[in-house]
């Protein structure tokens, strides 16, 4: 009998009808950041199929808000998403001034962008701290922590809570900066635009992580768009597109900064443009704290609202460190809202899970999720 | 591909002229303002508004599908957006209680999938030719619509 | 057991002989044995557990960022033996650290009864102890004792990590408690 080549052998193995496996990376799972179910079957190693499964945590938060005055929730939309949750504040009291249709004062615009650039930071350094311990990091997420508690510190310098900040009001926000804010801000952004670099080299440097993340989770530029994948994981396929520069709200058209944008597509390519973000951040919060100083101590920070929303619909977006997300407000005239529609990014982005981890290895889907920066409040609201 | 730096992509006034000319009769469109266009059109020209909004327009995004519950019809507003110029068109559909059934457009945009799942779970409307219309966010024993106006929750009466 | 000392035992029907030994034989125990061997083990296992608390690595909502900043350098959680298990066969302590929608109600007992004797259960949050700020919701659980026995309540919202530290402080004393009152043979 004649000896079988080992190409024969590897072409008829590839003929074998192999079993396929579903495999519950279930609710409770050490690289799930969030409460979620991925389903993926795997033939041997490279996953063929996926289904993410949400609703854990649904709580019916806009039915709830319909129950609520508008003060209420304020609050209540910091849970929403509670890595970010200063940006949803903003984004909710941005919807009830477009509805009331006031404009509010300059150093509350300039407050509200300082406080949005902090919590930027803050959430993209909880990114890298999760993802970290994907990798096998443990560094990366130690060092990681630390400089997001310098940043929580700022939170509490301003507004006396760390995490759910409670802090915008419709109508501007609810202090002033409190005395020698500008100074403990300049000296936490230029000691992190050094360490940075350290954190980063973690990374960069060792050829093992970076090869983990080079050329897994491609998708190119149509297929980001098509699936409606927004913020970073979008600007890292290519699309030029950000809502701070596009779409500007509340004085971030007088603002210069730039937009990371990466033309790869894969994991890696989204991970180099959270970092650059980071830096781009530094960079707003000090013409934002100049502006504000400029501005002087008795400028007015906020303005007195009716309790009752004139009927109307509003709409207002902006850029949430996952993507963008958007608030709809239809008000009846009284003071509780009559339907208040959240759209949150990372609801899209998760539902895009069976192209991003289609044909990877099973060691790769932790590391496609993770670029992906999932907060499951918000999916699931 | 590589970005496109040099399309033009309509501005706001064109999208009223040609979404008022091509349309003539079925979209009404109702206000505008910096970067928004507001519309509203019969339930059954939604898909074929969608493609060409999607196609000879270049709006390349949905934002979201959201369902309204006004007591005595219900209404599906979509929101698309444009990459190359940050408009945004909503487009307002009113649907009649006894026939809650409008074409999806997740054909069109896969992004736009769980938006709509997310809309028959919590309203009960139906979208035709949707691939997977299931629940997604409650509970699968769960049989009622819980956002429709006629629940009401703990408290309220 | 010298039955010679017992004569009214040969009088009993079966039922009656097997609890009546029973107790004979227990009441010898406590009395001497098992009395010893608590006094002389009872410290060693309070020692041993309440120093390596290993919680379920599991993160539902907004308070667990606050115990992932419990594990991080600025309020280092390790230095209580806190090292979080994947496995729920592996741990001690079920950590619930957020609202309790109605869709993983069976999880978290399925995850519950996966934990090996002896076990806590600590509720962090304002949602795990009562539902929180979602008081008025159709899919949420007002609270975590309608479905586990829950030992220690952490309130804050979101808890702060010293509250974290403090209720873990707490649960020491506890498991503390639990060994020196004696378990040898207990179950």
């Amino acid at each position: 009998m004649m000896a079988k080549d080992v190409l024969d052998i590897k072409a008829e193995s590839a003929q074998m009808d192999t079993d396929k496996m579903w495999i519950i990376m279930g609710p409770q799972h050490p690289f799930s950041h969030g409460l979620w179910t991925l389903k993926i079957q795997v033939d041997g190693e490279i996953v063929k199929d996926a289904e993410p499964i949400v609703g854990y945590l649904h709580r019916g938060w806009e039915k709830e808000a319909e129950a609520r005055p508008y003060p209420k929730i304020i609050p209540m939309a910091d849970r929403l998403c509670y890595a970010a949750s200063m940006t949803y504040t903003h984004l909710f009291c941005m919807t009830v001034e477009k509805a009331l249709d006031i404009d509010i004062p300059e150093k509350a615009k300039y407050i509200r962008i300082v406080a949005d650039e902090i919590c930027r930071i803050q959430s993209h350094l909880m990114w890298l701290a999760a993802v970290g311990t994907d990798l096998g990091n443990l560094t990366l997420f130690l060092w990681g922590m630390r400089e997001r508690e310098f940043f929580m510190d700022l939170n509490v310098r301003l507004c006396g809570a760390r995490m759910t900040t409670n802090y915008t009001r419709i109508g501007g926000v609810r202090n002033d900066t409190t005395e020698l804010f500008d100074r403990d801000v300049m000296r936490c952004v230029e000691r992190f635009e050094k360490v940075l670099w350290d954190l980063i080299a973690l990374v960069d440097d060792s050829s093992i992580f970076v090869s983990r993340m080079k050329g897994v989770g491609n998708l190119t530029r149509e297929q980001t768009v098509n699936l409606g994948i927004t913020g970073p994981a979008m600007r890292g396929a290519g699309v030029d597109f950000d809502i701070r520069r596009d779409d500007p709200y509340d004085n971030y058209d007088k603002i210069d900064f730039d937009v990371p944008v990466m033309t790869q597509g894969d994991s890696y390519s989204r991970y180099q443009v959270r970092i650059e973000e980071m830096f781009q951040s530094c960079k707003i919060i000090r013409q934002a704290v100049k502006k504000i100083n400029a501005l002087g101590k008795n400028a007015p920070y906020r303005l007195k609202v009716p309790s009752n929303v004139p009927a109307g619909r509003s709409t207002a977006r902006l850029e949430d460190p996952r993507g963008e997300s958007l608030m709809y407000l239809i008000s009846d005239g009284t003071d509780k809202p009559y339907r208040l529609k959240v759209r949150s990014p990372i609801f899209t982005n998760v539902s895009a899970a069976k192209p991003l981890v289609q044909g990877s290895r099973i060691a790769d889907v932790p590391v496609i999720m993770a670029m992906i920066d999932m907060c499951l409040g918000e999916t699931d609201r | 591909m590589d970005i496109d730096t040099t399309y033009q992509a309509p501005s706001v006034d064109e999208i009223k002229t040609l979404l008022t000319e091509k349309f003539a009769g079925k979209v009404n469109v109702t206000k505008i303002e910096t970067r928004r266009v507001y519309a509203t059109l019969p339930k059954e020209f939604v898909h074929e508004v969608c493609e060409y909004i999607h196609e000879k327009l270049t709006f390349e995004h949905i934002s979201t599908v959201i369902g309204v519950d006004m007591v005595d019809y219900m209404q599906v507003v979509y929101q698309i957006s444009n990459y190359y110029t940050g408009v945004m068109v909503e487009l307002t559909a009113d649907l009649d209680n006894h026939d809650l059934h409008v074409q999806s457009i997740s054909d069109i945009w896969v992004g736009g999938n769980w938006h709509e799942r997310e809309t028959y779970e919590l309203f009960g409307i139906i979208f035709d030719g949707h691939p997977k219309l299931e629940r997604l966010l409650t509970p699968d024993t769960y049989e009622f619509y819980p956002f429709r106006k006629s629940y009401k929750l703990r408290g309220q009466e | 057991m010298d039955m010679s000392l017992y004569p009214h035992a040969v009088a009993m029907s079966a039922d009656e002989f097997m609890t009546w030994s029973s107790a004979m034989i227990n009441d010898l125990l406590s009395a001497g044995t098992k009395k010893t061997v608590d006094k002389l083990t009872g410290p060693i296992w309070s020692w041993a557990m309440k120093n390596s608390m290993h919680p379920l690595h599991w993160g539902l909502a907004c308070c667990a960022l606050e115990m992932a900043a419990t594990s991080a350098p600025r309020y280092d959680a390790e230095r209580f033996g806190m090292i979080y298990r994947s496995s729920p066969r592996q741990t001690d302590i079920l950590l619930v650290n957020g609202w309790i929608s109605k869709k993983v109600r069976p999880d978290i007992r399925r995850l519950y009864e996966q934990i090996p004797n002896p076990k806590w259960v600590v509720a962090m949050g304002e949602c795990a102890i009562s539902g929180g700020p979602w008081y008025d919701s159709y899919n949420t659980v007002q609270g975590l004792d309608q479905i586990v026995p829950v030992d220690i309540y952490i309130p804050g919202c979101p808890a702060r990590p010293e509250a974290m530290i403090d209720g873990f402080m707490l649960l020491q004393k506890k498991i503390d408690d639990y060994f020196k009152r004696g378990v040898f043979m207990e179950d």
